[in-house]
């Protein structure tokens, strides 16, 4: 186990590389000047030469990228250009409430969408899973910014019972943006397990387990589930990017300080810094929690655990 | 995940005929009928909105749904529903386009993989595995950061964003194809890869690619309209759904027509191309044909 963990780790590795390159990139395609962006267009030109010296613009590109990269692997991606403090700094200020609504997302997606696949796949055809079918396709077809806006609309606005932005003052505040966020994850877990639960509940342990006299009860949660869980895993970890890239929105609408929204205005503000580092942080999260997911699979799955041990 | 995609390559020779296809799957019909909709309103948008989309109107400011405007009007007095019709064609051109630009070039990259195998193919992989090491969006988010804000460049990033998948599910459905005998024959025939190429390997691994396009649209028109909505999109006054939404947003107590209608569009747009897609994905799956 631990070898294979080891070698998807060492994997990793050249991906993140190439993950640099397109983040390099982004600074280095775009037109203009970054000594001007960061100095202003009423900089001196001594200062101007100055920095561009510092930051070895007057170098080749792949020169360029080498001394990036190099300060890069000590997370220092420079400073930002709009608040003058390390990029660092400011995205270590934000991912708290980054992490903080991607995880409550996850829990609230895998406490609705398992339960409903499951209640799903135990009736099939009936009103409750089409109803569930419905219910599903529909939460993968809304678009995060609308159903945040819906939500807001009704909740905050229409009824009041919820604060329609904003992160600290208690409980409230996270129903919303935990809701907007989860919503898609939830319809794709409801989706994964209700396909996985079918399956298992036609394999033949299942029927064993129902000619013995074994409680229904018993035969779907201790026999079927467990073992329809395992592909649900890797839903949840695939779902965990989508959680990323709407995190970026859910953010953006609801006033919440994360790295998200640092990004959208960050991107707005041509502060190209902080957008490299944002990005990093979102491939380097995506990429751990990829990885959890396999090993938690890797774990799981008897088969695949013998293979790796 | 793999080994599902290439189930749907087995059987596309003497595939069941359309009719037959539409009558079994009514997700294909029902999603077919709305995208037909959808598809001539964008077309002859000019001729059935009921007003032209960026006329002002500044006595008519955030009026509620009318006989004279059905679904409202915005903070500039403009008709919501012109709006909402002009905006399917920009979010259809953007999808189409963002969705041909994935796949000439995931496509043609995973056609070479398959074919050539070795360099060629652990080059096309990792860059496929390096651009999958960011979610879509994001990836779609950082490229548009690159090239500035505006539709055309959504496009670009959008498409590129899907390159990835593109390249996969090409290269897992030609790798079924070209161990077929058909093409072993045509090889030992003498015929130049070009042709088995073109002639027996890309006709008959189409079916999971159409699937594929069909999902993607989907997904693309989302994320441009999620770009959009960020303002890094279509600008004003261009009417299209996220930037309407975007910009509804600060009025949202006083209009919430101006909201609502945008968001229902999109849902509806993209609930007909999911459908569609997973029916068409059902009807050319070998596994349920028997």
């Amino acid at each position: 186990m631990l070898k294979y963990i080891f070698r998807r780790i060492i994997l990793l590795i050249p991906i993140l590389l190439g993950v640099t390159v397109i983040v390099f990139g982004i600074m280095f395609m775009t037109p203009g000047d970054p000594a001007i962006l960061m100095l202003g267009e009423n900089a001196p030109q001594a200062e101007l030469e100055a920095l561009r010296e510092r930051l070895g613009l007057d170098q080749p590109a792949y020169v360029q990228y080498g001394l990036w990269l190099g300060r890069a692997v000590q997370l220092d991606f420079g400073r930002s250009i709009r608040s003058g403090r390390p990029v660092t700094r400011e995205i270590s200020a934000r991912l708290p409430a980054t992490l903080e609504l991607a995880l409550l997302a996850t829990l609230l997606a895998i406490a609705v969408g398992v339960p409903l696949g499951v209640l799903s796949a135990t009736r099939p055809n009936t009103a409750v899973d089409h109803a569930a079918t419905v219910a599903a396709f529909g939460g993968l077809a809304m678009p995060v910014f609308w159903q945040g806006l819906i939500l807001i609309l009704l909740f905050a606005l229409v009824l009041g019972w919820l604060p329609p932005s904003g992160r600290l003052g208690g409980w409230q505040y996270y129903v919303l943006p935990t809701i907007t966020l989860g919503t898609s994850a939830i319809a794709a877990i409801t989706r994964m397990t209700r396909a996985t639960m079918l399956e298992t509940l036609s394999q033949d342990y299942v029927r064993t387990a129902r000619s013995k006299g074994l409680p229904e009860r018993s035969i779907v949660y201790r026999h079927a589930l467990r073992n329809a869980l395992i592909p649900v895993v890797t839903v949840i970890g695939l779902q965990f990017g989508q959680l990323l890239s709407g995190a970026v929105i859910t953010e953006t609408i609801f006033s919440w300080p994360g790295i998200g929204r640092l990004a959208v205005d960050s991107i707005r503000a041509k502060d190209f810094p902080t957008v490299q580092g944002a990005v990093m942080v979102f491939a380097v999260m995506y990429a751990v929690v990829n990885l959890f997911t396999d090993v938690l699979y890797a774990y799981l799955d008897p088969r695949l655990k013998t293979r790796y041990s | 995940m793999a080994a599902t995609e290439t189930q749907g390559v087995r059987r596309s020779r003497g595939a069941r005929s359309w009719s037959s296809i539409l009558r079994s799957s009514p997700r294909i019909a029902i999603g077919g009928a709305v995208l037909l909709v959808i598809a001539f309103a964008a077309v002859f948008a000019d001729a059935i909105s009921p007003y032209p989309p960026n006329q002002q109107n500044l006595r008519a400011r955030l009026q509620p749904p009318s006989a004279e405007h059905i679904l409202g009007t915005d903070h500039f007095g403009r008709d919501v529903l012109s709006r909402i019709i002009h905006g399917g064609r920009v979010s259809l051109q953007v999808g189409f386009i963002a969705v041909g630009i994935a796949l000439a070039v995931g496509g043609v990259m995973g056609l070479l993989a398959a074919f050539y195998g070795r360099w060629v193919d652990s080059t096309v992989s990792f860059v496929v595995d390096v651009m999958l090491a960011l979610p879509g969006f994001l990836l779609a988010l950082a490229i548009v950061a690159a090239l500035g804000p505006s539709l055309v460049n959504v496009m670009i990033a959008v498409g590129i964003a899907y390159i990835p998948q593109f390249a996969r599910i090409t290269r897992s459905a030609v790798l079924t194809v070209i161990e077929m005998d058909y093409v072993t024959a045509a090889r030992a025939a003498g015929s130049r890869d070009n042709r088995i190429m073109l002639r027996h390997v890309v006709p008959n691994s189409l079916s999971p690619v159409i699937v594929q396009v069909t999902l993607s649209l989907a997904g693309a028109i989302l994320s441009a309209a999620g770009l959009s909505f960020l303002g890094l999109g279509a600008q004003p006054p261009t009417a299209e759904w996220g930037s309407m939404l975007n910009a509804a947003r600060g009025y949202i107590r006083d209009a919430h027509w101006a909201v609502t209608y945008p968001g229902v569009a999109i849902v509806i747009t993209v609930l007909a191309l999911n459908m569609f897609g997973d029916g068409l994905r059902d009807a050319l799956d070998p596994r349920r044909i028997d």
